[in-house]
């Protein structure tokens, strides 16, 4: 059984290795080397631009990345957990929506501020705990139980309230307003914080808790893993139950953001975060990845949203066609790589 | 054994309509239409004038066509084992192409423009059928990623056509479309016929049966020489072409194109009237009844929560209900409980109660190999056999 368990993430780590055929020994470790080509591919981005317009290449605007996506990195995060265990959560945008609508209500409500904060959380995780269940006891496809889950955190939103509920809470616009000055006079708000906190948790637990070395073992083979004796049931249902989480917190940041709650809040945002974390290197058949990836995945969006509002005369719309590019690019290159090895 | 003479009387009628994959969905439905009909008595009253009918029911039909369409393209490609997301997104990009076009022409009145229109649209549904089937079945992409693909950047595309405004046509030809009457809607007649041809092809030919086998083992049928790639590409381009119609029927009911909301959510209404007709999103198995009962519930449920005065928007929260009750009433895991339970009960009727769970055997039995199988490469069912086999023979082993 001990034995057994280092030579899981050799395998993964040779598998995507194996793929150019000229090196042998690449400098850079294979595993890794997705993570490390969306890196170039940010960096590449963020040179044509500084390139290409004035004032691009400014501290503030790498922390606009940041400040504009925190949610999203968090949804990310989340995401990230799910895919990894080989599944998938089409829930997360109804859940972020979800989020602001109960937060937007219960503070209109008169509840404190730190209450709501925790009701909000609590129902996140509630729903994703409770499609894990489904999804893991029942044998049902992840995505058609987490699809009736976005309808009805969708649903859900619209019977609080079919109107836009805006927060006026003095906790919630502190947090809205408030700012670190950074080195430099660049300016970040509190999201950003919490976002890279929760970027680091999740990046500790994924590589230096059991649970999260079991996600890779489920993601890699769900057999194998259930052979090995690993609570494959339990830490499945804890994944979903984390992008649950993630969503809330996602939702949390979001309401801070927009400053009110409604239904119709991300819509679509799923699909962003599914992208992101595809375009981040992790496989969408599980056991490999890294948070780390996903975060730059979220990057290279945003640089991208942030290039075409800089460029001025391309629509706003360019954005989706070349988001929708981006994941096809990767994904087919996903697929020549996992083809590669039988 | 005493039953199968009966199956001429009227309890053997009875035994064959208990049997039926339809009995729920037909219920389903007839009690949502019963309920309208105790709160409001007018709701099932259909009256002629000018040689249109009106009323409810028929509303019902004329605005689940396009829903009907994109479930009856969506219904083949699940009996792949497939699924289609970008329905929506085309059905948009359909509508917005067909309606710039037509407003471009040199006389956007006349029948010519709806006629080019149509056939430009439909063109470009093709292609993106053509994409799509490409990335599913010679990539070897899932089908919900690769369609995921086309739902993202769909929207920008038909934004992009657009230019991100609401194109309106006034047209009288293209407005026949989708809000024309021949009698009953020409949508809904529409719908009806390809039902009718896809249900002709497929069910008069071996064609249904070929696309099933492809959806319960893609490489086994090309084993036995099928060609699964072709089928699974053509299943792909026939429900983009559902959608592209389906897209036309949405932007000729209100005369204009609205990239955004044009078909939004449409592909998890589809999805939902297949589910409930009882096709399994598993695979292998479809029916294209139960996919129009299936659609006409949907569509049902969401007149029901209108005329109730709920918030439109709070019908997504009894889709959900529905989507799981389904869901979990298909999964192989709750059937298997479900009837240990009833084998165990009834003790009398054993042989006929087995004898009438054949059939329902031989449906659940090969799930549990298509829910191991669709993993990928990395499913690797070679390490979960040598453990079953070693575990198997040791039981028996111990047992004498």
């Amino acid at each position: 059984m001990t034995t057994t368990t280092p030579t899981r993430p050799d395998t993964t780590a040779r598998r995507p290795g194996t793929r150019r055929p000229g090196t042998r020994r690449p400098v850079i470790p294979g595993r890794v080397l997705p993570v490390v080509a969306t890196f170039a591919l940010f960096v590449l981005l963020f040179g044509v631009g500084s390139v290409r317009y004035e004032g691009f290449a400014s501290g503030q605007v790498f922390a606009n990345l940041f400040i504009d996506n925190a949610f999203l990195i968090v949804l990310a995060v989340g995401m990230t957990f799910v895919i990894l265990t080989g599944g998938i959560d089409l829930s997360v945008g109804a859940v972020v929506a979800l989020s602001t609508m109960i937060a937007a209500a219960t503070l209109r409500a008169g509840l404190p501020a730190p209450l709501v904060i925790l009701l909000v959380l609590a129902a996140g995780t509630g729903l994703g705990v409770v499609m894990g269940l489904v999804i893991h006891h029942f044998e049902l496809q992840p995505f058609i139980v987490t699809l009736a889950g976005m309808f009805l955190a969708r649903g859900l939103c619209f019977v609080i309230g079919v109107e836009s509920i805006s927060i006026k809470d003095p906790f919630f616009r502190t947090l809205a307003t408030g700012t670190i000055e950074l080195p430099g006079g660049v300016v970040i708000t509190w999201s950003v914080v919490i976002a890279l906190v929760i970027v680091a948790v999740a990046a500790w637990v994924l590589h230096r808790t059991r649970f999260g070395r079991t996600i890779y073992a489920i993601g890699g083979s769900e057999s194998s893993a259930a052979l090995m004796g690993l609570p494959v049931g339990r830490v499945k249902v804890t994944a979903y139950a984390v992008s649950g989480l993630c969503a809330a917190i996602a939702g949390l940041l979001f309401s801070v953001y927009m400053l009110s709650g409604y239904g119709l809040h991300a819509v679509g945002m799923e699909l962003d975060a599914i992208a992101s974390v595809v375009i981040g290197g992790t496989l969408l058949s599980g056991g490999v990845g890294y948070v780390l990836g996903s975060l730059l995945g979220v990057l290279v969006l945003g640089v991208i949203q942030t290039l075409i509002s800089f460029q001025g005369t391309l629509s706003s719309w360019w954005t989706k066609i070349a988001i929708g590019t981006l994941l096809l690019l990767f994904i087919v290159m996903q697929r020549l790589f996992t083809r590669r090895t039988p | 054994m005493s039953t199968v003479p009966a199956t001429t009387t009227a309890a053997g009628v009875l035994e064959r309509v208990k049997g039926s994959r339809l009995l729920w969905p037909v219920v389903a439905l007839v009690a949502l239409v019963v309920a309208n009909a105790a709160r409001n008595p007018g709701f099932v009253s259909i009256r002629l004038q000018d040689g249109h009918l009106y009323g409810s029911l028929i509303d019902i039909l004329k605005n689940g066509a396009p829903t009907l369409l994109i479930a009856l393209g969506m219904t083949l490609v699940i009996a792949t084992r497939g699924i289609d997301l970008s329905v929506g997104a085309v059905a948009a990009i359909a509508g917005a192409v067909a309606c710039t076009t037509i407003a471009g022409a040199a006389d956007p009145t006349s029948p010519a423009a709806v006629a080019k229109g149509i056939v430009v649209a439909l063109a470009l549904c093709l292609v993106l059928g053509l994409w799509n089937g490409f990335l599913v079945a010679l990539l070897g992409i899932q089908p919900i990623i690769a369609t995921l693909v086309l739902m993202t950047a769909g929207r920008g595309i038909a934004m992009l056509v657009t230019d991100g405004q609401i194109i309106t046509v006034r047209n009288d030809a293209f407005r026949e479309i989708g809000a024309g009457f021949a009698i009953l809607p020409i949508s809904i007649l529409i719908a009806l016929a390809a039902l009718g041809a896809v249900a002709l092809v497929t069910r008069r030919s071996a064609l249904g049966l070929l696309i099933e086998s492809v959806g319960i083992n893609p490489e086994a049928s090309r084993l036995a020489g099928l060609r699964s790639r072709t089928i699974i590409w053509t299943v792909y381009v026939f429900a983009a072409l559902c959608a592209g119609v389906a897209g036309l029927m949405i932007s000729s009911n209100v005369s204009a194109a609205d990239a955004n909301n044009a078909g939004l959510w449409i592909e998890m209404d589809a999805i939902l009237a297949v589910v409930i007709g009882g096709t399994s999103l598993a695979g292998g198995k479809y029916s294209l009844s139960g996919t129009l009962v299936g659609a006409l519930i949907i569509q049902t449920l969401t007149t029901t929560v209108y005329s109730m005065g709920i918030a439109p928007e709070v019908t997504l929260v009894f889709k959900s209900l529905v989507v799981i009750a389904v869901c979990l009433l298909q999964a192989p895991k709750v059937r298997e409980r479900f009837r240990r339970r009833r084998r165990t009960t009834t003790t009398a009727g054993v042989i006929a109660s087995a004898a009438a769970a054949t059939p329902a055997d031989a449906d659940a039995a090969p799930a549990p190999d298509q829910h191991g199988q669709p993993v990928g490469p990395d499913a690797r069912p070679a390490t979960a056999r040598p453990a079953d086999g070693s575990g198997a023979p040791k039981q028996k082993v111990a047992q004498p």
